[in-house]
């Protein structure tokens, strides 16, 4: 009786429902590492990713379809094909790669253009705060020009994924949204 | 999770018609839906995997969106649906774009542990989908795979690998070792245990016997491309293997084994007979299918001697009588090839092989007849005959071809018994059947027409009767050409007029026109009467209603009112042009484009031969097609890289093939050449250097009238130099009287050749001139010269310093054969007669095992072509070789060739040449040395 109940409770809560979420952001930010540090709980040497994982991961009663794709050069043209019926995206950023946080932010910015993502909620992970000279979170949001941001729920956590710093404070924000936004 | 028989998909792709279309849209919709169905998304996969299979293909844009709507199914851990995913992406994976996209998926499912059911599928694709930048990203992973515990993985690594194998040979190669020690690892495929670890429930199906080891099988060929460079590596391994003894438990690995034996024994004589002792051993294997490859394998070795070949026939012998058809089937083909070439051998057979004439299976009895025929003395062939014709009326027509084929090569092989195999073949050409049938049975006429004279007249009236009712056209008009070939040099001409005239009266006009043409060439006939009267009849011609066939009358009839010699010109030319060449021409004239098509086609461009010649060309085509492709029988090497077949200039029978006609295109491209006029003959490609060198040179000999032009073909073979200036130095030899016969004229080097590419170097002499000096020979020693560099792996550019080095290798030789043609003469005993000037010598050969090899290797030092099937000895002690060949300027020589053979002394032989010039004699006789 009462696993009957729980089952019409997870319907009626979407817990059937699938959420897919895309792990994007340049190569070396460390979207691999963070994947497996929320699958598994564990830090895993990881080789540059040609293509993409895949992973499902349940997360307060919620279960996600977490993709994350190559960030090198080559492959970045291909993360269109995986755009569709997305609830959000994950955009890990270097906070410690200066140099490229212009093309992080043209990227960003080209991304967020797309069609298919316009109703997706945008979750920027300022990753490897472990390491010193990182930028700060308000530092990166500045940079990447989120601020001015208005129509999309987004958020700016600093973290580390190595240390397993901030990663959950970014998905309790997401599951707040997607269940406010989309059930 | 439980699997269950799916119902959709039995009366899915079986029956149902499946349109294109709708299934990629239900793909492309059911792939992106989500959450993901996995039953719904296989029978997906599976109509598209039945599409693929069955020829339909996708355009590259299609394929592609396929392709990235598959990978979303990654996604789903269901496990039969991640297999039907690999065998999906393994077909799209040549179809579609940026299929990289997987690799780390895939990645991932190859490195989970080994009782994973999709594993296996995972290594297979990723070896489609990897190119040569990204090979070494799975190197480890592979070199894992290939040593798993797990034999379906194991393979699934092994021919991985070797798919690889075109991708990347370099890095393949560094696997040697993992796939050494798998060769032994003797791991038995399970015969249904693979799912139940996986939890999926799925069993591997019927994997046949429950004791195959199919992995050893894959490791041996894997291992194989991997030593293909390397001889001593490859023998080393063989007989490592071989003196495994039980190690060995997959017979398909023994048999590729014994592949690679039988090439071995091709390239290196010297290992001929440690490996024939285990050729003979793996006769007594339990394996049936190691029999068979073995006793094939010794059968199929050159210049086997009797003792050796014993024991395989003896084998197959035993086979003949087994209950199971495929191997008796298997043992009288064997048989049957072997029989071609040496039929004496295989007479022991013969009470086995009868009782197989009434086998149930008709490809078992059509082999046995065949074989019998081949095998029986003279004396059993007329019994034979009489037993066939009863047996052709009950089988089919494509049978009936077989037989009618080996009749054909008997009758050249037995010109004595042409009287029985004639009235034969004229009784099958009674019968019913259709056209290839009958053509079968007219060629074979022809065949005994042009080459045994004897059967001529009877043969020609067989013929004739047989146009008087002959549905087919195109058999009427070539029989009627024949008789005008033929008929006007027969004894009584006229007889053949008639049947030829009853055509015009009553045939359509193709088969008319062609009787005109053949009546024309009667009025060649010395002999008013007959003049008068085919004059007559070309005049009634004049009316008929078809133009072509007026047009050839009038043009006959012209002719035949002109002076005797113009006419003869036109209506039985001496020479012909050169078939092949002619349509060379034409095509070229044809797709030249509007600027060729302003001038007139150019006839004078084609190159004539004469009569005799297009008749030996003929000859050598038949007697190529009867007689079975000696020699190891070839081993795919599915990459492409392998080092290839047996090498063309070990097989005998194409000496005399026209290789001036092959190269004179190319050479007339060169300006320095042209002056030299017309290429009177070119030897075959000679390899000078051995086939696994840094640099491989092949020489080539052309002749011209005052002129010899050597052409070297220079392959570097190195991955990472380039050669500036390749020039080969070519001295000739100075001569008895201390003079230089061949005077260097110029060479034509190559600039520069780059890495793994060949090039030519021609190098031009002026040959001796004067009558005295017209076969006058010489030895060329030949130095390669040129400039190696370097190239810089970080730019791939050549580096700009070199340094000069040289290169020997191994001489050439102008000796008698370079002067001598093969030419074909019907009538051996004639010409013998006519030449007057004889001279001969005695030689003996200590080195040579056998009369085959014995003649072999006259016919090649001589380029004369053997006559009357002579060069297969027929018995063991005594041979004669019969030969015929004319010089470069046309005179005849012939050679008489007895020979003798004993196990103790070799063999011993007679050379006796008759020719028109002295000097030609002896050279001829003083040629074998």
């Amino acid at each position: 009786m009462g696993q009957v109940l729980g089952r019409v409770l997870s319907k009626l809560w979407g817990g059937d429902k699938e959420i897919r979420i895309l792990i994007l952001g340049l190569d070396g930010a460390g979207k691999t590492t963070i994947l497996y540090r929320l699958q598994i709980g564990e830090v895993i040497t990881t080789v540059p990713t040609i293509g993409f994982n895949v992973e499902t991961l349940t997360y307060k009663n919620l279960k996600f379809n977490v993709w994350d794709l190559g960030g090198q050069t080559s492959i970045r043209p291909y993360w269109r094909c995986y755009y569709a019926n997305t609830a959000a995206v994950i955009f890990v950023v270097d906070a410690t790669d200066r140099d490229r946080i212009n093309t992080c932010r043209d990227e960003l910015k080209e991304m967020l253009n797309e069609e298919e993502l316009a109703d997706s909620a945008l979750l920027v992970f300022a990753n490897k705060q472990d390491q010193p000279g990182a930028m700060t979170a308000p530092e990166v949001s500045q940079t990447l020009g989120l601020v001015g941001m208005k129509d999309r729920s987004w958020s700016i956590v600093a973290c580390s994924a190595i240390k397993g710093e901030g990663l959950t404070e970014g998905l309790d924000w997401l599951v707040e949204v997607i269940k406010e936004e989309q059930l | 999770m439980s699997y269950k028989k799916n119902e959709d998909l039995d009366s899915g792709p079986g029956g149902a018609v499946m349109d294109k279309m709708t299934v990629f849209q239900d793909c492309i919709a059911g792939f992106n839906s989500s959450p993901i169905q996995p039953r719904k998304c296989r029978v997906l996969l599976t109509k598209l995997t039945y599409l693929l299979s069955t020829g339909d293909t996708f355009a590259r844009d299609e394929s592609t969106r396929l392709f990235f709507s598959i990978t979303k199914l990654f996604q789903h851990k269901d496990i039969a649906l991640r297999q039907m995913v690999y065998l999906v992406i393994k077909e799209l994976a040549t179809s579609a774009d940026d299929v990289i996209m997987v690799t780390s998926s895939i990645m991932k499912d190859t490195t989970v542990g080994s009782d994973v059911v999709y594993r296996p599928n995972a290594i297979r694709t990723l070896a489609r989908i990897i190119d040569a930048s990204t090979i070494q990203a799975i190197e480890r992973l592979i070199k894992t795979a290939i040593v798993d515990k797990h034999p379906i993985v194991s393979s699934a690594a092994l021919i991985s690998s070797y798919h690889l194998l075109p991708v990347s040979r370099d890095v393949v190669r560094r696997w040697a070792n993992e796939t050494q020690d798998t060769v032994l690892a003797q791991k038995a495929f399970p015969q249904a245990a693979y799912g139940g670890a996986a939890g999926g429930g799925l069993g591997i199906g019927p994997a046949g016997p429950a004791s195959s080891f199919m992995t050893q099988y894959h490791a041996l060929g894997l291992l194989y491309q991997l030593r293909s460079h390397d001889r001593m590596a490859l023998i080393k391994m063989i007989q490592q293997l071989a003196n495994a003894g039980s190690a060995m438990k997959s017979p398909a690995a023994v048999v590729m084994l014994i592949r690679f034996v039988a090439r071995a024994i091709d390239e290196d004589r010297n290992m001929r007979r440690p490996l024939y002792t285990l050729l003979e051993g793996w006769l007594k294997h339990k394996s049936d299918m190691v029999n068979f490859e073995a006793a094939k394998t010794i059968l199929e070795m050159r210049d086997s001697t009797d003792t050796e070949v014993s024991p395989a026939i003896n084998v197959l012998q035993l086979f003949l009588s087994s209950p199971r058809f495929v191997s008796r089937f298997s043992a009288i083909r064997i048989l049957n090839r072997f029989a071609m070439i040496r039929p004496h051998n295989v007479n022991v057979c013969n009470i086995d092989i009868e009782a197989l004439i009434n086998d149930p299976n008709r490809s078992i009895a059509t082999y046995a007849i065949t074989t019998l025929l081949k095998t029986g003395n003279e004396a059993s062939v007329d019994r034979l005959m009489k037993q066939i014709t009863g047996f052709m009326n009950d089988i089919s027509d494509e049978f009936k071809i077989i037989v009618v084929d080996a009749i054909r090569s008997l009758c050249l092989k037995f010109p004595s018994k042409q009287a029985s195999m004639l009235s034969f073949l004229s009784g099958v050409l009674r019968d019913e059947g259709g056209y290839e049938f009958k053509r079968a049975v007219v060629e074979a006429m022809f065949d005994l027409i042009k080459f045994v004279p004897d059967s001529k007249e009877d043969a020609l009236s067989y013929l004739c009767e047989f146009i008087e009712d002959c549905e087919f056209t195109k058999l009427a008009v070539r029989i009627l050409h024949l008789l005008g070939e033929e008929g006007p040099s027969t004894a009584h001409p006229t007889k053949y007029i008639r049947y030829i005239y009853n055509r015009v009266v009553l045939e359509n006009a193709i088969v008319r026109a062609a009787a005109v043409t053949a009546l024309s060439k009667f009025s060649l006939i010395d002999d008013a009467s007959v003049q008068e009267s085919v004059k007559v009849l070309l005049t009634r011609c004049l009316d008929d209603p078809d133009d072509e066939v007026r047009d050839r009358a009038a043009m006959a009839l012209r002719l035949s009112a002109t002076e005797k010699l113009i006419a003869k010109e036109y209506l039985a030319p001496e020479s012909v042009p050169s078939l092949g060449a002619l349509e060379q021409q034409l095509i070229l004239y044809v797709t030249g484009g509007p600027d060729a098509a302003s001038v007139a086609f150019d006839i004078s461009s084609v190159p004539f031969i004469s009569k005799d010649q297009a008749d030996a060309d003929q000859f050598r085509a038949k007697t190529m097609a009867t007689l079975p492709i000696l020699g190891a029988s070839s081993i795919d090497s599915g990459s492409g890289a392998g080092s290839g077949g047996v090498s063309p200039s070990k097989t005998p029978a194409n000496i005399g093939e026209d290789y001036a006609q092959k190269y004179a295109s190319s050479l007339a491209k060169i300006p320095e050449l042209q002056a030299f006029g017309a290429l009177i003959r070119s030897s075959r490609p000679v390899p000078l250097t051995e086939s696994e060198t840094e640099y491989v040179i092949t020489g080539i000999k052309h002749l011209y009238k005052e002129h010899l032009v050597l052409q070297f073909d220079v392959q570097n073979t190195l991955p990472d130099t380039v050669l500036d200036d390749v020039s080969v130095i070519a001295n000739p030899s100075t001569a008895d009287d201390g003079t230089e016969p061949f005077v260097e004229e110029f060479i034509i080097a190559i600039p520069r050749l780059t890495q793994e590419s060949t090039g030519t170097i021609y190098v031009a002499f002026t040959r001796p001139s004067g009558e005295e000096h017209a076969y006058t020979g010489g030895i060329f020693s030949n130095t390669l010269r040129f400039t190696s560099k370097e190239i810089d792996p970080t730019t791939g550019e050549p580096e700009d310093e070199g340094y000069e080095d040289e290169y020997q290798v191994e001489d050439i030789e102008i000796g008698v054969a370079d002067f001598l043609v093969p030419t074909y003469v019907g009538n051996f005993q004639h010409m013998w007669d006519q030449l007057s000037f004889e001279t001969s010598e005695t030689y003996s050969l200590a080195g040579v095992s056998s009369l085959s090899e014995a003649c072999l290797s006259v016919i090649d030092s001589l380029s004369m072509q053997p006559l009357e099937g002579s060069e297969t000895p027929l018995q063991n002690a005594t041979h004669v070789l019969k030969l015929f060949a004319r010089t470069l300027q046309g005179g005849k020589v012939v050679a008489l060739v007895r020979m003798a053979y004993s196990a103790k002394t070799g063999v011993t032989l007679k050379i006796s040449a008759r020719a028109e010039d002295e000097r030609v004699a002896h050279m001829v006789v003083g040629g074998i040395a």
